[in-house]
């Protein structure tokens, strides 16, 4: 696919923080940011829900429908070699993106709450049993909580929880404390959705790995954020959604090192993950398709591949910077609103700002935010435990991708002072 | 914002800011819960009965604006009505709740109840509204069990 020319300008300078023309270049790629809503233009602050799609996305899945479509993996015919090499081309892409020592670690799932389900269904069906614990934080998402619950229930395993102090950080010495020889997995999240926290998980992986206790890693709101490398953290799972990484809905990773996929029985049964198929007898294909049973989401491994193309072509590491940028400067602009208090203040924070405003219930606000075309969030974000140990039933949430400015963060603002006329 | 006001009436936000019977009570006949989870909204609505008759009733907990000023109406239209009058009022409200945001209302068999119908124009919102309506009726009904409008 030929690259736009303004992605090569853009790789000219990849090592310059994304300017405001920049963004403004970017922004151009995305054709809902150009919508408005209620006669306003879309302010979109709800990413990390699931980010926006630039063209270049939509248009992968559009030429592969067009042009490529077939089954993977099956036919002699020549448009089935070309969907399955476009969609092991994707593969290789993630493997880049998250720099995966092997393609073959690299599992297509649904989504982030899929990868956990598959890993615990699996690795911890095999590994957990009566008496075990699951170690997971206080800030977790119910996906990376519920499926260790009903996992736990199954094998007599008790999930235990670190804890985390009023800035929203994983209090690091109880993690530690928490580890036994009873622990059989460590489960954390990345970034917290609800509070922006980042947490310290190359830390937390190698005091677990002290304590002999793997680590998966939670990267539904990191994937499209901070640069990974999980090598370089050394986590043992590590799942993303690429629909919150500018990809199609539907399709996610799993990445899973080697030697755990392959000691792990499969998730589901069904064509593609097996090898030969007899009633006495099936064996299991190899690595990953033996995690891949059915049709697999072609179109949209298809789509996730262009989103990292894209995402690499602006950088991670400048992406990351130019969202702290706007993190600092939204969290200065909020605090300047009385009787606004922001809810996650870690000092290591991804592009998230909850809020409560003593005024108006998170609803109120969003309701009212929506006829100035903003978009936020407001609701426990599935994190009630969180929600529960800042003692809140919700909080409106705006939180942050490349593509935004600091134009749109000052019409939050003023959307914010409005709703604080009506309801004071 | 001004065309949100159809949402947010006056008589809301007013209700929103002071809300009439918002107390426990601690001779209640009946309290139930109302809990949405995925909203954060979650009151008590207590009943004390005389017979068949509403002789008080009030409302405590927290949530958005509609549900608030919603409990707050409710309370205020209902004390002293027979347990036959709150679930005639509960089925008006019902239906006008529910009804087509273009669907004309009848304003004086409504009373108060209409200045909840802007609610009408946002699906997200009904059970807002209706969330103390289903608990006092819950209540009425004698269940125990909290009551959820998601």
């Amino acid at each position: 696919m030929a690259m736009p020319d303004h992605r090569e300008a853009l790789d000219e300078a990849a090592s310059a923080p994304l300017s405001e023309s920049d963004v403004e270049r970017i922004r151009t790629d995305f054709p809902i940011l150009h919508a408005t809503r209620q006669g306003k233009p879309l302010v979109y602050l709800d990413n990390a829900a699931t980010t926006q799609k630039p063209r270049q996305v939509i248009g992968a899945v559009n030429t592969f429908y067009a042009t490529q479509n077939a089954n993977v993996h099956r036919g002699v015919h020549s448009l089935s070699e070309a969907a399955t090499d476009a969609y092991e081309e994707a593969r290789i892409k993630v493997e880049r993106f998250i720099n995966a020592q092997l393609t073959c670690e690299v599992v297509f799932t649904r989504g982030s709450t899929e990868g956990i389900n598959l890993v615990a269904q699996t690795f911890g069906r095999q590994r957990v049993g009566p008496g075990d614990e699951i170690l997971v934080s206080h800030m977790e998402h119910h996906s990376n909580i519920v499926p260790w619950q009903i996992l736990c229930e199954e094998k007599g395993a008790t999930l235990r929880v670190a804890p985390i102090n009023r800035d929203g950080e994983l209090i690091v010495d109880e993690f530690e404390r928490l580890l036994s020889p009873r622990t059989k997995l460590a489960a954390i999240v990345h970034v917290s959705n609800a509070l922006g926290t980042v947490n310290p998980v190359k830390d937390l992986i190698r005091t677990a790995h002290d304590h002999g206790v793997p680590v998966l890693v939670d990267g539904a709101q990191s994937g499209a954020h901070l640069p990974i490398d999980v090598q370089d953290l050394d986590c043992d799972f590590f799942v993303c959604s690429g629909h919150k990484m500018c990809g199609p809905t539907g399709i996610g990773v799993l990445y899973g090192r080697a030697e755990h996929l392959d000691a792990m029985p499969p998730y589901q049964g069904g064509g593609d993950m097996i090898l030969s198929v007899s009633f006495e007898k099936t064996t299991y294909n190899s690595l990953p398709h033996k995690f891949e049973a059915g049709t697999p989401h072609i179109a949209g491994a298809i789509g996730l591949g262009a989103a990292i193309d894209y995402l690499e072509g602006i950088g991670m590491e400048r992406i990351a910077a130019y969202e702290q940028q706007l993190l600092e400067y939204g969290t200065t602009l909020l605090q300047g609103i009385d009787g606004l208090r922001i809810i996650g203040t870690a000092k290591d924070k991804a592009g998230v700002l909850s809020f409560h405003l003593d005024s108006a219930h998170p609803h109120d606000i969003a309701q009212l935010l929506d006829d100035e075309g903003i978009a936020i969030r407001a609701g426990h974000h599935c994190a009630q435990p969180v929600m529960q140990f800042f003692g809140l039933p919700a909080t409106a949430r705006a939180s942050l991708a490349f593509y935004n400015t600091r134009q749109e963060l000052d019409a939050l603002g003023h959307a914010i002072e409005k709703v604080k006329e009506v309801f004071d | 914002m001004a065309d949100k006001r159809a949402l947010y009436e006056q008589v809301i936000l007013e209700h929103n800011k002071s809300p009439r019977n918002f107390r426990a009570m601690a001779d209640a006949d009946r309290r139930t819960e109302g809990h949405n989870p995925l909203c954060g909204d979650h009151f008590t609505i207590y009943l004390k009965l005389e017979g068949d008759r509403i002789a008080d009733i009030s409302f405590d907990g927290a949530g958005c604006a509609i549900s608030k000023s919603s409990a707050s109406v409710m309370t205020s239209l209902l004390k002293g009505k027979t347990k036959e009058e709150a679930e005639a009022m509960f089925v008006k409200f019902h239906q006008m709740i529910t009804s087509r945001p273009d669907e004309p209302i009848d304003e004086d068999a409504l009373g108060r109840m209409a200045v909840f119908s802007g609610v009408r124009a946002y699906p997200v919102r009904i059970k807002c509204a209706i969330l103390a309506w289903h608990s006092m009726l819950a209540g009425i009904d004698g269940k125990d069990e909290p009551v959820s409008t998601e």
